[in-house]
C-alpha cells in the first residue's frame, strides 16, 4: 500500500509541522470502510480551506475526502475556479493544469497509471466547478465519457462563475440576473447529469451535500463503478451562498430547499454498475 | 549482459537496451528510404515510449497512425486518438504527469489549438516530445508548408529543434528524449520539420538495428513529483501561492518561469554532445558571406553556395539546429569573418531573422539582411537566394530563372 508515503522520516520527525505528523498518525489510510462518521475522530485530508466562510463547497470537499476508499492511491484533477484555491491544502496527489481540460489530463493519468502499474487498483477522480465541466470544458468532460474512461467526475454546481465574481454560466438557471446576463439568462440551465447518462456513464447521481452519508454513499459507489466498468459522474448542488445572498450560516438549509426541488435526489446506474455496486454492499463496502 | 555490456537488459517491447551513446553514435546502420513520417516511426520503435496521443491534421497524420501501428505491435504502452489538439496536448501532459515518456505530434493550426498547453508542459516540467511537422497558418485557410508555427512557440518554455532532413530527424527524436529527461532539463522538447518537405518526401536515411532501444524514462529523476501516489505528494500547505498577492507568492511565479528558461540553458552541454553541436557549419569557413538558417532552407542556402562558388563567390551556411536554447556563442564565432548574414525563411515573419539581429546586437558588424521569405506554401529555388545574393554584393545576376 501507497500509505507509507505519508510515513515520516525519524531523522525529520522534530521539524515536521503537527498537520504532517497528524496525517502519519489520525488519518484513516488502509480502510476502505472509511467514511464521513470518521470526520469527528480522524485526520483529515483537507488541512482548513481557503473558500468563504460557510461556503457549501467546504462541505463537499471534506465529505468526498473522508469517503474515497482508497486515498493513499488516490489521484485527484482539478481545474481553475474557487476549488482550485483548495488543491495545495490537499494531502494527495493532486493535479491543477489548465482551465477546462481536467478530464483531458484525467484521462492520461488513468491509462498510465494502468500500464505502469497493471497489478494495483488506482483511482483518478476529477473534482471541478460547473464552468470547468460544462462551459470551457463540456468537450473533454464529455469525449472521457465517450471513451469510457474508467474515472469519476464530480461537479461542484454553485450555478455562477464564482471565483471570477458571478458571472453567468451555463449551469445558471433561466431568467437569473448575474454579470453578462445583465437582462436575466435567456435559456435553460444545461441538464448535465442527463448529457452524462447520454455519453455513456454508468453512474450518474444528483443531489446536494446537505447530507454527509448520502455523498459518501454517492462517491463510494462513483469510485467502485469507474474502476471496473466505466467512467461515473456525480452533479452535486454547492449553492454560492455569496452571489445568491444568503448568510454564512444559511447553506444547509439552501441545499435542504434544493433537495425539494431542482436537486431532489436522482440517481441512475447500468446494469454492469448495478452488478458491482450489489457485489460491493455485500463485501460490506458501500 | 553480453556484447561486450552493451545491453543492460530488455525494455517492456522485448528490445535490448543500450546506452544512448551507443544507439547514435556507435551502432551500427543501415540504409533505408523512406519518408520522414516513417523516419519518426522508426525513431519511435527504438525510444521505449510509455504513450502517445494522435489527431488528425495534415501533415503529421501519418506519424501518427505510425506511432498507433507501433502500440499495436507491442512498441508503446498507451495509445488513442483524442478530442482535439487541445484536448490531446492535455491528454499527454496527464501521460507524462504519471510517469510515461511521451510522444505526440501536430501541425499549423492544431499547434495553435493546443497552444494553451505549451507554457503548461514547461512550468509543470514535462518532458514530453512534440514533433512538429509546421504548415501554414492563415485564413484563407492552407495546408502547404510554411514554418510560421514556431514563432508562435519561441516562448513557451519549451526547448525547440529544428531538423534540415528526415535523417536529422530520425536523429533528434531519439536524442530529444536524453537531453529533455535529464533532471537538471526536464522541460519539454519540439523537434521541428517543415511539414510535406520532409514529412511526404523520401530520402536515404542511416538507422540501427530495430531490436535495441534506448534506457526506460525513469520518472523518479524529475525534479517535481510524479503524480503517481507512489513518493509523497508535492505540495500540502496551509497557505498556497495560487491567487495570493503577496511578495512570496510573486517571488515564487517569477522565480519558477526563470527556472524554466534556465533549465533550457542547462540543456546546452547535453544538447552539443547528443546533436554532435546546435550548429552545423558548411563552405568557405573564411567566408565574408554567410546564410544563417535552419531546417529545409539550410539545404536550398547550401545549393545557393554551391552556384555562388561557380561565379568565384565564397559563402557559407550556418545552420541553427537548436532555436531554443539559441546558440549565441557558436553563432558569433561562425560569422566572424561575415560582411553580410542573409538568412532566409520559410515564413513571412523572418523569426528567424530577428532572433539573429537580437542575439548579435551590438555585437557583430556585419550586416544582416533577411530575404527570401518564402510562403503559403511555395518552394525556395537555390536560385532565388542566389539571385538575392548576388544583388546584396552589387553583383550581376547572369543565371536566368
Amino acid at each position: 500500500m501507497s500509505f507509507n508515503i505519508y510515513k515520516v522520516n525519524e531523522e525529520l520527525r522534530e521539524f515536521m509541522p503537527p498537520e504532517i505528523l497528524e496525517l502519519e498518525e489520525k488519518a484513516t489510510w488502509g480502510n476502505p470502510k472509511r467514511g464521513v462518521m470518521d470526520l469527528p475522530y480522524a485526520k483529515e485530508l483537507l488541512e482548513e480551506h481557503s473558500l468563504c466562510a460557510g461556503c457549501p463547497e467546504s462541505d463537499a470537499f471534506r465529505y468526498i475526502l473522508a469517503s474515497l476508499p482508497n486515498p493513499e492511491d488516490t489521484i485527484i484533477v482539478n481545474s481553475t475556479g474557487c476549488t482550485s484555491l483548495v488543491f495545495p491544502q490537499i494531502a494527495l496527489h493532486t493535479v491543477h493544469s489548465l482551465f477546462g481540460n481536467q478530464n483531458a489530463v484525467a484521462s492520461g493519468i488513468k491509462r498510465v497509471l494502468e500500464y505502469r502499474f497493471p497489478n494495483k487498483v488506482k483511482d483518478v477522480v476529477v473534482l471541478a466547478g460547473d464552468g470547468a465541466t460544462v462551459d470551457i470544458g463540456l468537450d473533454c468532460t464529455l469525449q472521457s465519457f465517450f471513451r469510457q474512461e474508467k474515472i469519476t467526475t464530480i461537479c461542484y454546481d454553485n450555478e455562477v462563475y464564482a471565483n471570477t465574481g458571478g458571472q453567468e454560466s451555463g449551469l445558471t438557471v433561466k431568467g437569473h440576473v448575474f454579470k453578462m446576463a445583465p437582462k436575466g439568462k435567456q435559456w435553460d440551465k444545461v441538464p448535465m447529469w442527463q448529457l452524462a447518462i447520454d455519453s455513456g456513464c454508468h453512474y450518474v447521481v444528483r443531489m446536494t451535500v446537505s447530507s454527509p452519508r448520502r455523498v459518501e454513499q454517492a462517491v463510494k459507489k462513483a469510485i467502485y463503478v469507474a474502476r471496473e466498468v466505466g467512467p461515473t459522474y456525480i452533479h452535486l448542488y454547492t449553492p454560492c451562498i455569496l452571489e445568491i445572498g444568503r448568510n454564512s450560516d444559511e447553506g444547509l438549509e439552501e441545499m435542504k430547499l434544493g433537495d425539494k426541488e431542482r436537486f431532489s435526489f436522482f440517481e441512475y446506474m447500468t446494469p454492469q454498475a448495478e452488478e458491482v455496486i450489489k457485489r460491493k454492499k455485500e463485501e460490506g463496502l458501500i | 549482459m553480453g556484447n561486450n555490456g552493451v545491453y543492460q537488459g530488455v525494455n517492456k517491447s522485448g528490445q535490448k537496451i543500450v546506452s544512448p551513446d551507443y544507439m547514435l553514435f556507435e551502432a551500427p546502420r543501415e540504409k533505408v528510404f523512406m519518408t520522414g513520417s516513417e523516419a519518426v516511426k522508426e525513431a519511435v520503435k527504438r525510444a521505449s515510449v510509455d504513450a502517445s496521443v494522435s489527431y488528425p491534421i495534415t501533415p503529421q497524420s501519418e506519424a501518427a497512425h505510425l506511432i498507433g501501428e507501433l502500440w499495436v505491435e507491442g512498441y508503446v504502452g498507451v495509445y488513442f486518438r483524442g478530442e482535439s489538439e487541445f484536448g490531446v496536448m492535455s491528454e499527454v501532459a496527464g501521460c507524462s504527469m504519471a510517469g510515461a515518456r511521451v510522444i505526440t505530434t501536430t501541425s499549423g493550426p492544431g499547434t495553435l489549438r493546443a497552444m494553451e498547453n505549451f507554457p503548461m508542459w514547461a512550468g509543470s516540467r514535462l518532458p514530453i516530445q512534440l514533433v512538429l511537422m509546421a504548415r501554414g497558418v492563415n485564413s484563407p485557410l492552407s495546408i502547404q508548408p510554411d514554418n510560421l508555427e514556431i514563432s508562435f512557440l519561441l516562448d513557451t518554455g519549451c526547448m525547440i529543434w529544428h531538423a534540415e532532413n528526415a535523417q536529422e530527424l530520425f536523429d533528434m527524436i531519439l536524442a530529444g528524449f536524453v537531453v529533455a529527461e535529464k533532471t537538471d532539463v526536464h522541460v519539454p522538447i519540439i523537434t521541428a520539420i517543415d511539414g510535406f518537405f520532409i514529412s511526404h518526401t523520401r530520402e536515404s536515411i542511416m538507422i540501427p538495428p530495430e531490436d535495441i532501444a534506448l534506457p526506460p524514462y525513469n520518472p523518479y529523476v524529475s525534479p517535481t513529483p510524479i503524480i503517481d501516489a507512489e513518493i509523497a505528494p508535492g505540495r500540502y500547505i496551509k497557505d498556497p501561492f495560487v491567487m495570493k498577492s503577496n511578495y512570496i507568492s510573486y517571488a515564487t511565479h517569477a522565480s519558477w518561469q526563470w527556472e524554466v528558461r534556465a533549465a533550457i540553458e542547462r540543456s546546452r552541454p547535453y544538447a552539443k554532445h547528443y546533436l554532435r553541436g546546435l550548429i552545423e557549419e558548411f563552405g568557405d569557413s573564411e567566408a565574408e558571406l554567410v546564410f544563417i538558417a535552419s531546417g529545409t532552407a539550410a539545404s536550398q542556402a547550401k545549393e545557393a553556395t554551391r552556384m555562388l562558388l561557380d561565379e568565384g563567390i565564397k559563402a557559407k551556411v550556418v545552420k541553427v539546429k537548436s532555436i531554443r536554447p539559441f546558440p549565441h556563442q557558436e553563432l558569433l564565432e561562425a560569422t566572424k569573418t561575415a560582411k553580410y548574414i542573409i538568412v532566409p525563411e520559410f515564413n513571412v515573419v523572418g523569426w528567424l531573422e530577428r532572433e539573429v539581429r537580437a542575439s548579435f546586437y551590438g555585437k557583430s558588424n556585419a550586416t544582416i539582411i533577411g530575404t527570401p521569405r518564402v510562403a503559403g506554401g511555395m518552394t525556395m529555388p537555390p536560385e532565388i537566394i542566389y539571385r538575392d545574393a548576388l544583388k546584396i554584393l552589387g553583383k550581376e545576376v547572369s543565371y536566368v530563372l
